[in-house]
């Protein structure tokens, strides 16, 4: 009996001795830990290899884009452009300017309109597609020179040289504005497609001044009523602008005075709000009085919309050019398809019928003569906005080209955050 | 829609204390009132749509415009006069049908199988679930595109299609389970006990009581599905889905025939809706002439 | 003569049987589970294993580096945005219960023709996402349909607006939300037996009381399922807040568009879904212990 006082109680025995973890648990968790080990050295592996800036010297190396090489290309009689949607000439659900291409050179053309956003549309059709080398899919493609994916597909070599023989049209006929452009010299990789003007927009019920100036947008009297893009590029231009400097020579020193200036602004209170494109909507429905606008957008609500109140000015400081480019990217599978089309775009019968619906800005002047007389068509043949005289060409201004890529990282901190 | 008539009279036979005089004309109509409210609330938007695809408007590239300049039928005649738009807009049709009916069925079979059973993953998977609907629809793009650009697997309507069933289907199986859980396991057994074997007892016992989560489930994927944007863009490839082409024309205008497309969905929409009520009451009617022929 | 019948003996199962409903979970679950596994789990870990890599934003080179300062950075730079999206996402979740509520209870308990009721509520949403924002912009315009009439009554001051504020990012979010609430509390509202209400009559309930003890409990997997399927995607959304809202409305959807898009800063992108998708677990997980012991798995 006394023995047995001494000895501990079986159960209490079991308890300490047994193992806490059954062998089923202790599997389970050998699995998990080998399989985080395993995991891991997984994602070393797979880390992105991204692609590097020998993007460019595979390509030079391998001269794509050389005249040698544009000398081996041959007609495939098939074209895929994508483009942003409504910017063709539209007629009985079809494009005339396509048909007769296809007629005249017997060139099939896909005409897709994917494309809604630079940005978006490079990060998830163009980027990822062309860093895993593989072909977008397209021949040509539009991409705007306000944003830094054309600049970016330049700078990676992801877009084919043009061939140079084969632009005669573009040589003849294209408007100075988009020849030899800053964002593109020599036009190497593009040929604008239509171009427009950033300007401002206002409604005339409630502004009575005549608008002649960027500052008009600071003005306290307005305070509520004013839109600004939610875009870095035009953000930043504007502010520049107003404090008298041209863009396309700024400084980051300058960036900074205009971040200042834009966060004075909304500081203020004077900022209804940031827009992207809809600012027109706001615009129209008087939520805004004064706006950021591009040239097109208000050309057609004064005109076919009934809102004839709503007026365009190109302020004393100058107007943002933009434009719209047609480019070749990297391991397109019809390139001689694709300048065959480009420069047939630049045939000034061509143009007419593609401005008579755009009504932006044509980069070919010759076009206008026909779209008076031929077309019949005086409200867009004589708009300023359309065929900018030498009075609007001369407000033109062009955006800061990015050198590399902390200038555009440094541009984006410093305006990104005023609209977010 | 047949389940959703055996189950109707169920509810219709409820049997309520007869209410006061006063009391119940008040209160029998507040319920009906903020329902028919609530519901033309809702259709708000889509009847100033409606009004604004008669509206005239005069350029080159034609354009909704809320200023009303006049009434046209010209737009509905000329409904698939927009190269882009038509094939866009069949596209996310076809794209919503299919991948709303897929979502249904693996949703549904994943919701009976988490309320009924214990099994291994149970909890990983309603929490794989939960994630699901909580991730920012633009991790969902960018990683699905990487992956398929990595498994080479060509941007179009699979990838779409792959893309959005995943994402339907975690908002299937929660309706549908809220139907489930509760569910009577007595009807299947009586079911069975009569000799019907499991699989015909599922058919026509367990399908037609879970029916209006399924088809609750099935609207939901469907709703989703054409409205989906961000998602779509990273896998659509060069399919452009009708989200897709509205939002790229914003910057040159939307085209009125967006607004008769709008309307071609809901017309279609209520015609379905009244045409089932229409069946429903013409079976009703039968029935109770049948009944009453004596039988 | 025969042999009596013997009903407590078991009667011999098909070969086979036991296993199949052994299976049955697994066979059932496995196509979705695949599904999800394949195409949601597999680029969802990979695109948020970015989180803790480096990332050169212009070529995309990444390397695994453990790099755990994204976290933090994260939240200290954004959880003003954080905390407004669950304040909108809240809100909007809210009013969508209160207002779907008695809606789903119409159509469950008293609506003779269900499902067409239930299609009518579904139709507008059906109909695309940009007409509805279109014709939305237009009549909360400040000087629409709705604010120009009150303006002109003198009801409203001359600058009040609806559009460029938080309650209008609320508002969108509410209405474009409402088919996820209402759609779930139709679900569980319908399956209720109308018999235990009679049954709830008969023990002397009056009609508040029997709401309130009979459906109401009834309908909690309900309630849940739409808190679910509204609270959670609505703490996500950014694009109402674009749309709808000014330039102090936005959400912790726009940080996250902003960053992959704009700046492509892939890994501070990926820390802030990982954190929003945590947050959201988390919060979700202790909300349904306040709700009951149940966990989560009972109402998800």
């Amino acid at each position: 009996m006394s023995h047995q006082d001494h000895q501990l109680d079986p159960a209490l025995a079991r308890g300490l001795t047994m193992p806490r973890m059954s062998r089923r648990e202790l599997f389970r968790y050998a699995g998990v830990g080998v399989g985080a080990l395993g995991l891991s050295a997984l994602l070393e592996a797979c880390g992105t290899k991204g692609v590097t800036s020998s993007g460019s010297s595979a390509q030079a190396s391998a001269g794509v884009g050389s005249q040698e090489w544009w000398a081996k290309q041959t007609l495939h009689h098939q074209l895929n452009f994508a483009n942003w949607p409504y910017y063709i000439d539209t007629a009985h659900g079809k494009h005339p300017s396509i048909e007769q291409f296809q007629q005249k050179t017997g060139i099939q053309v896909n005409y897709t309109e994917p494309i809604d956003d630079n940005v978006t549309f490079y990060q998830s059709k163009l980027r990822p597609v062309l860093q895993a080398g593989q072909p977008t899919g397209y021949d040509i493609v539009v991409l705007t020179n306000n944003d830094w994916p054309l600049s970016q597909m330049m700078e990676l070599g992801w877009l084919i040289p043009l061939n140079h023989e084969m632009m005669k049209n573009f040589d003849q006929y294209a408007s100075h504005l988009v020849k030899d452009p800053t964002w593109d010299p020599g036009n190497k990789y593009t040929m604008a497609w239509q171009s427009g003007y950033t300007c401002l927009g206002y409604n005339t019920k409630y502004v009575k001044e005549p608008v002649t100036s960027v500052q008009i947008l600071w003005d306290e009297k307005y305070a509520g009523k004013i839109g600004m893009f939610a875009n870095a590029g035009e953000l930043g231009s504007i502010g520049l602008l107003a404090l008298g400097i041209d863009p396309a020579t700024s400084t980051p020193d300058d960036w900074k005075k205009a971040a200042d200036k834009l966060q004075q602004q909304k500081d203020a209170g004077i900022v209804r709000s940031y827009y992207d494109q809809d600012y027109i909507k706001a615009l129209k429905n008087e939520d805004i009085w004064i706006s950021q606008v591009w040239s097109g957008d208000v050309f057609q609500a004064a005109t076919y919309q009934g809102y004839p109140q709503l007026k365009i000015a190109i302020p004393d400081e100058g107007a943002m050019f933009w434009t719209d480019n047609m480019c070749i990217p990297l391991l397109a599978e019809n390139p001689l398809d694709a300048m065959t089309y480009m420069d047939y775009v630049y045939d000034p019968q061509v143009q007419a019928l593609i401005e008579d619906y755009n009504a932006y800005v044509c980069p070919v002047p010759a076009a206008k003569e026909i779209i008076a007389k031929q077309l019949k068509d005086p409200t867009v043949a004589n708009s300023p906005t359309v065929f900018p005289d030498a009075h609007m060409q001369s407000l033109s201004r062009n955006y800061y080209q990015f050198k590399n890529n902390e200038e555009l990282t440094e541009w984006n901190n410093l305006f990104v955050p005023i609209f977010q | 829609m047949s389940a959703i008539a055996t189950t109707e009279p169920r509810s219709g036979s409820l049997t309520r204390p007869p209410a006061r005089g006063a009391r119940r004309r008040w209160t029998s109509f507040v319920l009906p009132t903020y329902s028919a409210a609530v519901i033309l609330y809702l259709l708000i938007p889509i009847g100033i749509m409606i009004l604004y695809s008669f509206n005239v408007s005069r350029s080159h590239l034609p354009n909704v415009t809320f200023k009303w300049q006049g009434f046209t039928t010209q737009w509905y005649q000329e409904w698939n006069q927009i190269p882009g738009l038509t094939p866009a807009f069949f596209l996310s049709l076809k794209l919503a049908f299919s991948s709303a009916v897929t979502a249904t069925v693996l949703g549904t079979l994943l919701a009976l199988a988490l309320v009924r059973y214990k099994f291994r993953g149970k909890v990983v998977t309603e929490q794989i679930l939960f994630l699901n609907i909580a991730a920012p629809e633009i991790v969902l793009g960018a990683s699905l595109l990487g992956l398929f650009i990595t498994l080479n697997l060509p941007r179009g309507f699979l990838t779409l299609f792959i893309a959005h069933v995943m994402f339907s289907i975690a908002y299937v199986a929660i309706t549908v389970r809220a139907r489930l859980s509760g569910f009577d396991m007595a009807v299947e057994q009586a079911a069975q006990d009569l000799g019907a074997t499991p699989w015909v007892t599922f058919w026509t016992v367990t399908l037609p009581l879970i029916a209006p989560g399924i088809l609750a489930g099935g609207l939901l994927a469907f709703a989703l599905s054409i409205d989906d944007f961000i998602t779509s863009t990273f896998v659509s490839g060069n399919s452009v889905t009708f989200p897709l082409w509205v939002f790229g024309a914003v910057k040159v205008g939307t085209p009125p025939q967006v607004f008769v497309m709008g309307t071609f969905i809901f017309t279609v929409g209520v015609t379905a809706a009244v045409i089932n009520v229409l069946l429903q009451w013409r079976r009703e009617r039968a029935a109770r002439a049948y009944r009453a022929s004596g039988a | 003569m025969e042999q009596p019948v013997r009903s407590d003996l078991p009667v011999a199962e098909r070969k086979g049987a036991r296993l199949g409903r052994r299976l049955a979970p697994y066979l059932l679950g496995a196509p979705a589970s695949l599904w999800l596994a394949l195409f949601f789990v597999v680029p969802m870990f990979t695109m948020l294993s970015l989180s803790l890599q480096t990332c050169d934003p212009v070529t995309l080179a990444c390397r695994l580096t453990w790099h755990v300062g994204e976290f933090p950075q994260a939240v200290g730079e954004f959880h003003a945005y954080f905390l407004r999206s669950i304040q909108y996402g809240g809100a909007a979740t809210v009013i969508d219960l209160v207002v779907a509520f008695p809606l789903a209870y119409w159509i469950a308990f008293r609506a003779r023709r269900k499902s067409f009721f239930l299609l009518m509520l579904l139709l507008p949403f059906f109909v695309s996402f940009v007409i509805r924002t279109l014709t939305w912009q237009f009549i909360l315009s400040d000087q629409g349909l709705i604010l120009g009439t009150l303006k002109n009554l003198h009801l409203l001051p001359q600058d009040f607006h609806v559009l460029a504020t938080g309650w209008a990012v609320t508002a969108g979010i509410a209405y474009n939300f409402l088919p996820f609430t209402a759609l779930p509390l139709y679900v569980a509202l319908e399956r209720i037996d109308p018999r235990v209400l009679e049954a709830a009559a008969d023990l002397y309930a009056s009609r508040s009381m029997a709401f309130l003890r009979v459906t109401l409990p009834l309908a909690i997997p309900g309630i849940f399922a739409a808190f679910l399927l509204t609270f959670v995607p609505a703490v996500g959304d950014f694009v109402n807040a674009t749309i709808l809202g000014g330039t102090s409305n936005l959400m912790v959807g726009n940080i996250i568009q902003n960053k992959f898009l704009l700046f492509t800063d892939y890994p501070a992108a990926s820390a802030l879904s990982a954190i929003l998708m945590a947050v959201l677990l988390v919060g979700i997980a202790l909300y349904s212990r306040v709700l009951g012991s149940r966990t989560i798995e009972e109402y998800v």
